[in-house]
């Protein structure tokens, strides 16, 4: 037996997970930690939606509202949505371009525990007094008004997230462009790992405005800086500007990997190639550009003047044009397929018509004129929710189905998959169709109750019970995740049968480098070449040789356990003397690590050839 | 080629900085954190010029009254010829002169040190001269982020290169230490450029009104 596939105590494999840098073992804990916000984001929904079930509830107060209203919101965004999205990105895309790891091992895992730290920060506000209130885009006036710490655990749970966020774009990209095996070129690369790359760059440009944003916040909020106070010359606009210039990036940044895990279903369960495959990448990176020019299509009622107005109108609808291209191109890979309609595909299908309701609202508010009527409406909520649900979730709960196999070695139910889908689907449009009308008949976001007799009760009822429907779902995703789990049916390496990529060409899980030898690329879905070439496997590209690999570490959990402590000292150095020897302690421990790193060499170790043979020989799959 | 292999100038590589998959990588992923980091600094430009002169009341000092032309060219010219320096230090990285390398480095760091001092010089300066504080005005807030931003990566840069030079400096270059200070090198020149804008835009059009 060689001296890695050893059988550990459960210590060990918590130790494991605290140190690895492999990125599928991070994968596997943005899927997790994602999955945990993504609950507790969807009990916050749940809370909206009981004091919101008849008029003048009296479930949670105002203020509790507020709160749960602005966690919701934050929490779905930048702790479920963008990890889970980074944990399919992890698993599959370095599988896709035939690359052992990610450029920078080390930084991935700093990337995930910035992230987690950040969102245990931005969450230990329920118990510290609070959490934040002034809404997920905590506008600069309303937030500095804010009393309490509520705000505060809200810039700097961002502001250490976001780093996390920043870190794993910039890993991803050199990825792409220095890891492809021989044969991958970009024009090659599958969607997905072009959608990842598209939305890294996103991340590299859309992340530092956040930054700066939320520096600004924190200084004005904690250290007596007045950014945003007009009284001292300041000006509460530039938050406005900063937040979206961040912030439409970011929807791009969740719904083109969505994008990419659909492209990859409609090709595989439509067992052909992709249709338009170059017109696909085109609108990719085309969205991607003008996701940059039309943030102020967030303000058209702070009154930047009409030119502005009609300039971000015409930007925004612009966006339809790639947006409609991939939507045909969808349609027609499907037409003249043999299609499988499998839980990830059901998935794919109903995300058509879903997404594109979502976008036809999208440009019915971009006509700025008419956006002064629905602004601040349940119209714009019903919007947003059908493209972020409509598109990214239904992508999360696809591409959890569909890549599930590769990530853990087991396939989830099917009939229970299915029960899932039917039931979020249904759930999802109950929710948030009658929104459009409750909007349309001046139903204002929000607020956290309304009064009888103004013919909102049907509608907001409705959405209620729709909301419980989405919740039965995800209990049922649970039970699914449960009985797989524990029954734990291995498969093998293509277990969808169709799989077109080089994922499916390694084992269920994949050996944890990946690749024994790189494979040989010989075109766009070089998997399926390689099977309608009549072979078993793909390939390679070079002889068995020792293999290169990065060592476990520790000081990325200790990096950002720092910034974790030092973000308390920056929070309560206001109320209590012992926050600025917290601050610096904290700030010590993140920059004293930084150093060890710095200063101790860490060369990696090598698997050896004989180890990679005598696998082979015992048919041990790692 | 291995990363710890042993060189001598006639078997150096004449990019060491990208001669290894893991260097490639660094050289790249570090260029792709510097375009982040310019659109970070984008950020505190706009909101500089949006902020610029921006005070409660008419007795604060507005950009005009503060600066003074001599302090901030002699900041200027250090900072600049610091990074004259730091290419001499690659130069001779490349030449497989490690001695010469930490000479130039040595140099470098100094200018930075003098650079750093004028600055907390400056800022001194501003506080008790004319009460232009951190918290006095909008004004204040952003010049002082803006700048303490650039202030802020020249001390990072600073301990950047002692860390490399002190702890590298018993076993010289190879193909694992060589990216290391060429990374260092890349974002000293950044900060340079940065400081560049600043004088322009935060010193040179606040003279002019």
């Amino acid at each position: 037996m060689s001296t890695y596939a050893q059988k550990k105590g459960v210590g060990a494999v918590i130790w494991d997970y605290l140190t690895t840098v492999d990125h599928k073992k991070i994968a596997i804990l943005y899927l997790i930690a994602g999955g945990f916000f993504f609950l507790l984001g969807g009990l916050e929904a749940m809370f909206i939606r009981i004091q919101l079930a008849i008029p003048n509830n009296n479930f949670v107060s105002a203020g509790l509202y507020n709160e749960i209203l602005t966690m919701h919101g934050t929490t779905m965004i930048f702790l479920a949505a963008m990890p889970l999205l980074f944990a399919f990105m992890n698993a599959v895309m370095p599988l896709q371009i035939g690359a052992r790891d990610v450029a920078f091992p080390f930084l991935n895992s700093l990337g995930f525990w910035l992230f987690f730290f950040g969102g245990i920060f931005l969450n230990l506000s329920w118990f510290l007094g609070g959490a934040p209130d002034a809404g997920w885009t905590s506008y600069a006036s309303l937030s500095l008004a804010s009393e309490g710490h509520g705000i505060d655990f809200y810039a700097l749970g961002l502001q250490i997230a976001g780093f996390g966020t920043l870190i794993g774009g910039i890993n991803f990209l050199v990825t792409i462009i220095n890891m492809r095996a021989p044969g991958m070129t970009y024009m090659r690369m599958p969607l997905f790992t072009w959608s990842t790359f598209v939305a890294s760059a996103l991340i590299l440009f859309a992340f530092p405005p956040l930054t700066i944003g939320v520096f600004f916040l924190t200084f004005d909020r904690m250290f007596g800086a007045n950014f945003f106070d007009h009284t001292m010359g300041g000006n509460t606009i530039i938050w406005e500007h900063l937040f979206w210039i961040f912030g439409h990036p970011e929807v791009y940044i969740l719904i083109l990997p969505s994008f990419g895990i659909f492209s990859e279903i409609f090709a595989t369960f439509s067992r052909k190639r992709l249709f338009g495959y170059s017109s696909m990448v085109f609108a990719t990176v085309l969205i991607g550009f003008l996701g940059f020019m039309v943030w102020a299509h967030h303000m058209f009622t702070t009154g930047l003047g009409p030119i502005a107005n009609a300039i971000f109108a015409v930007a925004t609808m612009a966006i339809a044009v790639p947006t409609g291209i991939k939507i045909f191109n969808w349609i027609f890979t499907m037409w003249g397929g043999s299609i499988k309609f499998t839980t990830p595909m059901l998935y794919a299908v109903a995300f058509i018509p879903s997404f594109v309701m979502g976008g036809v609202t999208g440009v019915m508010l971009g006509a700025a004129a008419a956006d002064y009527q629905y602004h601040d409406t349940y119209f714009v909520v019903a919007h947003f929710h059908y493209v972020i649900v409509g598109g990214v979730v239904f992508a999360l709960l696809a591409g959890t189905h569909f890549y599930w196999p590769k990530m853990f070695g087991t396939m989830l139910n099917e009939l229970l998959g299915k029960i899932t889908f039917w039931l979020f689907l249904i759930g999802f449009h109950l929710t948030f169709f009658i929104q459009h009308f409750l909007g349309l008949i001046g139903m204002p976001r929000r607020i956290f109750t309304f009064l009888p007799g103004q013919g909102l009760e049907t509608g907001n009822l409705i959405s209620t019970i729709g909301a419980f429907l989405m919740a039965v779902a995800t209990i049922v995703l649970l039970v699914n995740i449960v009985i797989t789990s524990v029954k734990n049916v291995k498969v093998g390496n293509d277990p969808w049968g169709d799989g077109r990529t080089l994922e499916w060409a390694l084992p269920s899980p994949p050996p944890f480098y990946n690749f024994k030898q790189l494979p040989l690329v010989r075109g766009l879905d070089p998997y399926w070449i390689e099977k309608m070439n009549g072979n078993k496997e793909m390939t390679p590209a070079e002889p068995i040789g020792d293999i290169h690999m990065p060592n476990n570490s520790f000081i990325p959990f200790m990096i950002s356990l720092g910034l974790f402590i030092a973000a308390f000292g920056v929070m309560y150095r206001v109320d209590h003397a012992w926050g600025l020897p917290v601050l610096i302690a904290g700030l010590a421990i993140t920059f004293g690590s930084m150093m060890v790193r710095s200063i101790k060499d860490d060369h990696g170790y090598h698997i050896h050839k004989e180890d990679l043979l005598e696998d082979e020989d015992k048919g041990v799959k790692a | 080629m291995q990363a710890e292999e042993k060189f001598t100038p006639e078997t150096w590589p004449a990019s060491p900085e990208k001669s290894t998959l893991e260097a490639k990588n660094k050289f790249l992923g570090f260029w792709l954190f510097l375009g982040g980091e310019t659109v970070l600094f984008a950020t505190l430009f706009a909101t500089y010029l949006a902020l610029k002169d921006k005070v409660p009341g008419t007795d604060h000092a507005l950009a005009k009254d503060l600066f003074e032309m001599p302090l901030v060219f002699l900041m200027t010219m250090i900072l600049l010829t610091s990074s004259l320096t730091s290419v001499y230090a690659m130069y001779h990285m490349k030449n497989f002169d490690f001695k010469k390398m930490q000479l130039w480095l040595g140099i470098t760091v100094l200018l930075g040190f003098a650079f750093l001092g004028l600055e907390i010089y400056e800022f001194n300066h501003y506080v008790h001269e004319f009460h232009h504080t951190f918290t006095s005005s909008a004004f204040g807030s952003a010049f002082y982020t803006l700048v303490g931003f650039h202030g802020a990566h020249v001390a990072f840069g600073l301990a950047w290169f002692i860390t490399l030079m002190v702890r590298n400096s018993k076993r010289g270059l190879d193909l694992y230490t060589a990216p290391k200070f060429y990374v260092a090198s890349l974002y000293w020149h950044f900060i340079d450029v940065v400081w560049v804008f600043i004088f322009t835009v935060v010193y040179l059009m606040g003279m002019v009104g």
